[in-house]
């Protein structure tokens, strides 16, 4: 093979086996079967929140991973986020947690802890290097899904948060159908207020109807930027068609509100930090926490 | 984007013919569904449709095809990238080092599928205050710049964050076309001659 990357997933024959690609031996008990395992898997999670956006480049990784901080950031609350984009997993890097490997126990995988309340889990842990490209077709992204449900040792979760890859696809479906075994709270859509991208949103609103995933609420992101220079506010993404508040009202589907556009959560982000805890007097934060606030 | 809308009338040879605004012949799923409707496929049936908006299209004689890709390295991605021969590939990113662990991945399943990388594009590099004229770069700076030393690749240009863009891709008069003497407008040419000047010339 000339392309000297990561063997295990450069395979692009979409009737290579999962199992192989997968380290270790930890499925073997639980290879189980399919929903039954599942159920069983979550049944001590208490709250299931699905992420997702129309377009990439929204913000809904970000918006994911500072939702599970701010959850995490009652000590009582026990927070679990998972990565399924498996082509762009962000999620290692936003949580500080690039190079960390994912360990195998008698009970299942183990999700990687930021602190003793968040555990995350991404495919991102099981690429031997951030630079792999995982290029797979829709049925092996599936069965990677299925794993990460199935096989990862969550334990006692308060809120599971799922970010998902941009889009209507194979992988949405796919964790629509595999969480129906257990509650799911609902999705949050995340858009910016740009018509293009509202467009998008109101595909995705009707693809929540149509496998019956209750929306919890629409957040609209990068909405208004202040300079850090004269503090004025801007619109960089100016709602001309009312933003997504109009939209919203139009489709009867609550707002859950509007973060502004701070260059720091950019650099937090890349950094693996906390731009809730780095920056904790940006407006853009209290946006963040008013939203956990009304979501827990 | 382009300010398109309707079904595609069908050619004597059962083709369909591109909606054409411009001057150029657009070809798109968004075409052939309603608007507000999800597509939410599996693989096969999104491969399916990607030959139909490629083969089964009276493109006539064409210079340029650009095809405008979904994010990510997947089906959609394969599928176009082995069916059908591509002369070169441009990596669209902002400086972020989120959004670039995502456009590095992309460069390597180019390289994978021996589709030449053209270059890359650092899109929403900086932001001018329209009070102050004070500049941030609010997505980082740079960051495409580091990743074509590392990786090799060119860089073909960088794309400012600037109101204008966003308002005329709204409205669908891309601002290349409307405001030809914008900033933006020249920061898109400027990366258009690049790429071209990168492409092989054609078969005789």
């Amino acid at each position: 093979d000339s392309y000297s990357g990561n063997k295990t997933f450069d395979q692009t024959n979409p009737r290579a086996p999962i199992a192989a690609t997968i380290p270790g031996k930890c499925s073997q008990h639980l290879r189980a079967s399919g929903s039954a395992a599942l159920r069983e898997r979550l049944r001590g999670v208490k709250h299931i929140v699905v992420v997702l956006s129309g377009k990439g480049g929204v913000g809904k990784s970000t918006f994911s991973a500072l939702l599970a901080r701010g959850l995490a950031a009652d000590e009582g609350k026990q927070v679990a986020l998972l990565d399924v984009d498996i082509c762009g997993p962000s999620i290692p890097k936003m949580m500080g947690l690039e190079g960390e490997q994912v360990h195998q126990s008698g009970s299942g995988w183990s999700p990687v802890y930021v602190e003793e309340n968040l555990g995350v889990m991404s495919v991102g842990f099981l690429l031997s290097s951030p630079d792999d490209a995982v290029i797979w077709r829709g049925p092996k992204k599936n069965g990677l899904i299925k794993q990460f449900l199935r096989d990862v040792d969550w334990g006692e979760v308060d809120y599971l948060i799922v970010d998902t890859p941009p889009g209507t696809s194979d992988e949405h479906l796919s964790i629509v159908q595999y969480l129906s075994a257990s509650r799911v709270d609902g999705a949050v859509i995340i858009t910016t207020p740009q018509e293009v991208s509202l467009q998008d949103v109101r595909k995705e609103i009707n693809f929540c109807h149509k496998v019956k995933l209750p929306i919890i609420g629409v957040v609209e992101n990068m909405s208004g930027f202040i300079c850090p220079n004269c503090k004025k506010e801007s619109q960089i993404f100016p709602p001309t068609t009312g933003g997504a508040e109009k939209m919203c009202q139009n489709l009867n589907v609550s707002l859950l509100g509007k973060v502004p556009l701070d260059p720091q959560i950019g650099r937090s982000c890349d950094k693996g930090q906390s731009f809730l805890s780095e920056v904790p007097e940006s407006p853009a934060t209290s946006s963040y926490r008013n939203i956990i606030q009304s979501k827990s | 984007m382009m300010n398109l809308k309707g079904n595609p009338e069908l050619t004597p040879k059962n083709l369909m013919r591109p909606l054409k605004n411009y001057g150029i012949a657009c070809m798109s799923m968004g075409f052939l569904i309603e608007e507000t409707a999800p597509v939410v496929w599996r693989g096969l049936m999104v491969m399916s449709a990607i030959e139909k908006l490629l083969r089964q299209v009276d493109w006539g004689q064409l210079d340029y095809l650009v095809i405008d890709m979904p994010p990510g390295t997947g089906d959609v991605q394969l599928s176009i990238s082995q069916n059908i021969p591509i002369a070169g590939a441009v990596i669209i990113s902002t400086p972020q080092d989120v959004a670039l662990l995502d456009a590095r991945k992309g460069t390597e399943m180019f390289r994978k599928v021996h589709v030449p990388v053209l270059g890359l594009v650092q899109n929403m590099s900086v932001f001018q205050c329209p009070k102050c004229k004070h500049e941030t770069h609010i997505f980082g700076a740079d960051g495409v710049r580091d990743l074509a030393k590392t990786t090799g690749l060119d860089v073909l240009g960088d794309v400012p964050l600037q109101v204008n863009i966003r308002e005329t891709c709204d409205s669908g008069q891309p601002v290349v076309i409307s405001q030809p003497q914008s900033d933006a407008a020249k920061a898109y040419l400027k990366i258009a001659v690049e790429i071209v000047r990168r492409l092989p010339a054609p078969a005789a």
